[in-house]
């Protein structure tokens, strides 16, 4: 997957996670804690999304990289660029 | 070979499940009852649906709110709001004689009672909210300090505080004569500060909607299969034997039965913690009138009452207590159209040894009795409903053992909690009531949790 590609693809599983959320206006560089008010609840799920989509697994000490779309999509690129989207 | 075992197709069971098998977990949910819920169920009887636990949600917050227990445990089930389909109470009140406290869902009319009934007390209320507000719910040591010592440094009228403690003990206390100051912060954010509310169609549509997920996403449920007992091996749950002799293997056992009815499944003979079962049980009439309550000019969804200054939360000495209650109308809360029928329904604190102990002819007596009794003693706080009545039915403290399996139908459990849901084996947990969240709201939340600290981390 392209950068573009993984930042779509969080996209889609925050649009799972919290679907009264309008994510068009969704700032890459602000914590999601802070413009959409995720708890650790909602953390634990982006990690199981993107291991039941994709077969990654993200240690819990590494969940703090998920804390902005910027900070988690320069995680991701690494673990992610053979995936093929589909 | 089930990644996780279920034990309990109630709030909490059915909650833990839909999470483990949205994660593609092999779950199966066993149900001892030919039916669902647990605590919070349903019936049809000459014609009529009847729901059992059920007044009303708590922690209704508005669509769209982000935070708070319902909000995320929509989130967690992936459930919109809508699908709940949720109306808000018209309006409820605690009374005691000669005064009464209104409060519905927005936190300003209860503001304006408390500051009408007892004026001195307004800014020590406030003092009340933002300790209340300020208790985290994830700091357990805040669990263990009373609530009675804690609001008596805030509140000075001792009225107030009965009346407080009226509503928040009967929704969710364990405990006897006081609270867990946690307990009370989170009852008390429950039903007074965010409210209550209800489905159209009651508690079936909850639970249909929980079975409906759970089922579409390949989980197994079985009903009318009781767990004889777990089969245990150096430490580790590795299965369950049903009361059929059938036996399923699992990586891990979420058990909601209780913690003594759990620990009691353990084949492995470990000395564990024993602990007490709790005592304090319901009984429950339930009233169909052929008119609805508000043309009675009763518009309350919920009347907390209570006959004396004091408030006595504690085992019944009587069969039943009839000097408090709650006194519940399904039909004032604010929906499209209006129910079939009114109904009334009052709860009371009853014995469990003293409804156990009757034979089947004395029992049906004795509900009859205690019928007119708690009836008697509600209709002094709502209009008198008594010659409009077309059917009724009444539950006791054995009734809930028959859709619980819950030791001495104890409704909140057990006084001491498991808050992280272990036990003494490194892969059977517990969740629902004894695990520490009561309530319709708090038993999904409590599933929602224990699966996710304990079963889809690895």
């Amino acid at each position: 997957m392209t950068t573009g590609e993984i930042r779509e693809e969080i996209l889609d599983i925050l649009e799972v996670i919290a679907p009264d959320e309008d994510l068009s206006n969704i700032d890459d560089a602000v914590n999601f804690r802070d413009q959409m008010e995720l708890d650790s609840m909602d953390f634990l799920d982006i990690v199981m999304e993107l291991r039941k989509r994709h077969r990654i697994q993200i240690p819990e000490d590494d969940y703090v990289q998920l804390a902005s779309m910027n900070s988690t999509v320069t995680f991701l690129e690494p673990l992610m660029k053979d995936i093929q989207k589909v | 070979m089930y990644d996780t075992i279920i034990i309990g197709a109630g709030m909490s069971g059915l909650a833990a499940g839909i999470r483990l098998a949205y994660y593609d977990q092999r779950v199966c949910i066993l149900e001892r009852h030919t039916t669902i819920g647990g605590l919070n169920s349903f019936y049809r009887m000459r014609g009529r649906d009847y729901d059992v636990g059920l007044h009303a949600l708590t922690n209704i917050t508005p669509k769209g709110t982000k935070k708070g227990p319902l909000a995320r445990l929509l989130r967690q089930l992936r459930i919109s709001w809508d699908e709940l389909d949720i109306s808000a109470q018209l309006g409820s009140d605690i009374v005691f004689p000669g005064v009464r406290l209104r409060f519905d869902n927005d936190l300003d009319l209860l503001r304006a009672e408390v500051a009408r009934e007892f004026p001195a007390q307004q800014d020590n209320f406030e003092q009340l909210i933002n300790a209340v507000v300020d208790y985290d719910d994830l700091d357990e040591s805040h669990q263990a300090i009373s609530a009675r010592e804690r609001i008596a440094e805030i509140i000075t009228e001792p009225l107030l505080i009965e009346m407080f403690f009226c509503p928040l003990m009967f929704y969710g206390s364990a405990r006897e004569h006081d609270m867990d100051w946690g307990q009370f912060s989170i009852m008390f954010r429950s039903i007074l500060m965010e409210g209550l509310g209800r489905p159209y169609a009651g508690v079936r549509l909850i639970l249909k909607l929980l079975v409906r997920k759970f089922r579409g996403l390949g989980g197994e449920l079985k009903l009318r299969s009781g767990v004889e007992r777990l089969m245990v091996e150096e430490g580790r749950v590795t299965g369950v034997v049903l009361e059929s002799g059938e036996v399923l293997h699992g990586r891990r056992v979420l058990s909601s039965a209780g913690w003594p009815a759990t620990m009691r499944m353990c084949d492995d003979g470990a000395p564990v913690i024993s602990r007490s079962s709790g005592n304090l049980s319901f009984c429950e009439t339930i009233a169909t009138l052929d008119v609805q309550p508000k043309q009675l000019e009763h518009d309350r969804a919920i009347t907390f009452f209570n006959d004396s200054a004091d408030f006595a939360w504690e085992n019944s000495k009587s069969p039943c207590d009839v000097r408090s209650g709650v006194i519940c109308s399904p039909n004032n809360f604010a929906y499209d159209e209006p129910l079939a029928e009114g109904t009334m329904r009052i709860t009371s604190l009853a014995n469990f040894d003293y409804w156990k102990n009757l034979d089947e002819q004395e029992y049906q007596l004795e509900k009859l009795r205690w019928y007119d009794r708690i009836t008697e003693s509600a209709v002094q706080f709502v209009p008198d409903y008594r010659n409009r009545v077309i059917d009724t039915d009444m539950f006791t403290p054995t009734t809930v053992v028959r859709f619980t399996g819950h030791d001495n139908g104890a409704i909140y459990g057990s006084p001491e909690k498991q808050f992280d849901g272990r036990t003494h084996l490194e892969n059977l947990f517990i969740c629902g009531t004894d695990q520490g969240f009561v309530g319709i709201i708090g038993s999904i939340v409590s599933g929602i949790s224990m699966a996710n600290q304990h079963c889809l981390r690895d």
